[in-house]
């Protein structure tokens, strides 16, 4: 509690009108690109911080605080949900290598369920070691029904399969799950646009989702990634996966600001609960105070 | 979105006739400059710093060459820093009593497992009778993916799923020995270093096995938290080596600055796709050449 207060003090001193100087609004400046916002953005927040305050006149603690974290808040949306009234809704998981789609893929599927939602999983990733047996794994400790793909086998069948299984039990959600890719690989990218236009086929409408999975540890590669892969296959959101790293995920601003795609969930640790609805508010609250305490204890 | 340093700097200098020396004011515009560029590639933001600074102290006052003009004559220093700052390449330092024990630790998803397998593959080329071993109890099918590997290169994998990792390191550890085998290969959890229970256990295992290297396996794509994270793990193990994976993609990689500069640590190997062949040694040339996102310029900067 004490080295929040001693926190506030000093952001109060950074953006207090008395002694606003430029090395101040650098300490901000330092805060905001650790966090992984990148230059443009945080120029950007700092700007509009420094309207506000001239133009506003803010002098307490308590409102720069404010002004700072509704800056960054409304820079932010709400997580927006898929139609769930089709039956199945189908929903595609895609990012590059390790991001965490197979545990976000699981975590989902319980989520729905105790959602009372009937979910499905597909392994549509035929290619990394082990993948399908880690993902069966997940099926049998939620007690979801899982469609794997053959091992070396093609993805889009897979997802073929999947879908026509959910139909067929006529379960509610469908994840599939798919192969980590770099976002630079062209081959690969044609696979996913495939494993896209087949789950169309499989059902006039699907996917009524594709969620883009970031590590929250990436930094400016992130736009790179989010825009290829919305390039690629219409992303509609996004799972900010390992949000409960050290790392702060800022590069979800940019990807909100320059390719409007929100955050759905986020992922906040390795257990099948850990994940939940994006809430801009400790998002935010996450990048201020957890930086501040940082900074004050060195 | 990211207009090439070069241009940026050609923009500055552009009234700078050639003066003879660059003045501090000069320098001062192209750090500027610089400090977006190394910020755009993720190298971390108190590292920046100080890393302009060392450069600002050489360049100022620099003659200009002939050969080149006043940004290329900055950049060329910005790339000689640079490549100071990674550091020559570096092997794996086998050296003592056999069998070596290498372990990899990193983040989640960093690449450890197959990395295990890419070093496992090149030492048994190098006629090292190697062994993995699958020391992560945690994921979900970890144990079957670094088998699935080791399958492809014939190495065999070390596994008791009774044990601790702390103690089928040491079980391994012995079984090698016993077996003849001459390099040991433990993968372990992914895991944040802020966890003190598994940061404890790399520890513990280090207590129970005379470990060789330990790598610190990195994705190239970290942003800012590179630096806590190097940190982090170094504050809890005797790092001996840098592994950056995913170099492959587009990622600037800048994180690689951040940790030799926390650190010390050298950069061994690069990730270069998912195959377990696609592992090289690093090319600090390279390397600074793609942090700067400059690509063939500076070997023509080099050779001016
Ligand atoms: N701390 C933390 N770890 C996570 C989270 N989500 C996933 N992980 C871990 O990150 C690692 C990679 O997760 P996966 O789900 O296998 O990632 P993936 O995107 O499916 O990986 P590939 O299929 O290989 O591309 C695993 O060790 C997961 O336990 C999270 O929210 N927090
Ligand atoms: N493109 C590319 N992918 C890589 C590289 N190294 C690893 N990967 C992929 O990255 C993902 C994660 O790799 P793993 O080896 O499972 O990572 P890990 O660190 O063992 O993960 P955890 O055990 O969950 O912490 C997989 O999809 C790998 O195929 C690389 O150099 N390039
Ligand atoms: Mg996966
Ligand atoms: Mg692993």
């Amino acid at each position: 509690e004490k080295t929040r207060k001693v926190a506030f003090g000093r952001i109060a001193n950074f953006l207090g009108t008395s002694e606003l100087d430029d090395e101040t609004w650098e300490d901000l400046e330092g805060l905001l690109i650790q966090a992984d916002l990148g230059v443009e953005t945080t120029l950007d927040v700092i700007d509009a911080l420094k309207k506000r305050v001239r133009d506003e006149g803010l002098t307490t603690t308590g409102e720069l605080d404010q002004a700072l974290k509704d800056e960054l808040i409304a820079r932010l949306q709400e997580p927006i949900l898929p139609d769930f009234s089709h039956k199945p809704t189908v929903i595609i998981l895609v990012g590059v290598n390790g991001s965490g789609k197979t545990t976000s893929a699981a975590k989902l599927a319980r989520r729905f369920q105790d959602e009372g939602k009937s979910a499905l999983l597909v392994a549509a990733d035929t290619y990394r070691a082990a993948a399908i047996d880690q993902l069966k794994v997940w099926a049998e400790r939620v007690n979801v029904p899982m469609i794997a793909g053959q091992p070396g086998g093609d993805p889009g069948a897979a997802a073929f399969d999947g879908i026509n299984a959910a139909v067929a039990r006529k379960k509610d959600v469908v994840l599939i799950d798919t192969a980590g890719r770099l976002h630079t690989r062209y081959n690969l990218m044609e696979e996913i646009k495939k494993v896209h236009r087949v789950s169309g086929k499989a059902l006039p409408g699907a996917p009524h989702a594709t969620w883009l999975v970031l590590d929250a540890t990436t930094g400016q590669n992130a736009f790179q990634q989010a825009k290829a892969f919305q390039d690629a296959v219409a992303i509609d959101g996004v799972i900010l996966a390992k949000l409960d790293s050290s790392a702060k995920g800022g590069m979800a601003f940019a990807i909100k600001s320059q390719l409007n795609l929100p955050i759905i969930y986020a992922g906040l640790g390795e257990k099948i609960t850990d994940l939940q609805p994006f809430d801009r508010e400790a998002f935010v609250c996450g990048i201020i105070d957890r930086s501040l305490e940082k900074n004050n204890d060195d | 979105m990211f207009e090439n340093l070069t241009e940026r700097l050609s923009g500055i200098f552009e009234n700078l006739r050639r003066r003879g020396r660059l003045s501090e004011a000069d320098v001062d515009a192209a750090m500027r400059e610089v400090r977006l560029a190394l910020l755009e590639a993720d190298v971390h933001y108190g590292v920046v710093k100080q890393f302009t600074n060392r450069v600002k102290e050489r360049a100022v006052g620099h003659d200009i060459s002939r050969a080149l003009n006043p940004a290329q004559q900055v950049i060329k220093i910005v790339n000689e820093e640079l490549i100071q700052t990674l550091g020559p390449p570096s092997s794996l330092q086998l050296k003592g009593e056999r069998p070596y024990v290498i372990v990899l630790v990193g983040l989640q998803g960093s690449g450890k497992t197959t990395a295990a397998a890419k070093l496992a593959k090149r030492l048994r080329a190098m006629g090292e009778r190697t062994m993995l071993v699958a020391a992560d109890p945690y994921r979900p099918a970890a144990v079957t993916q670094l088998q699935t590997l080791a399958e492809q290169i014939g190495v065999p994998v070390f596994h008791d799923a009774d044990l601790t990792p702390p103690k089928l390191a040491e079980k391994a550890y012995q079984t090698a020995r016993k077996g003849g085998v001459s390099v040991v290969i433990l993968d372990t959890a992914g895991r944040s270093q802020m966890d003190q229970d598994l940061m404890d256990e790399l520890r513990a295992i280090e207590k129970k096995v005379p470990v060789t290297e330990t790598i610190l396996v990195v994705d190239a794509m970290i942003g800012q938290e590179a630096l806590n994270v190097a940190q982090g793990f170094r504050q809890a193990l005797p790092l001996s080596g840098l592994f950056l994976t995913k170099i492959d993609g587009d990622a600037r990689g800048g994180a690689a600055i951040s940790i030799r500069e926390v650190t010390g640590i050298p950069i061994k190997f690069l990730g270069v796709g998912e195959s377990i062949d696609a592992i090289e040694e690093y090319n600090p040339d390279r390397l600074a050449s793609r942090i700067l996102g400059m690509g063939d310029l500076l070997g023509l900067i080099e050779k001016a």
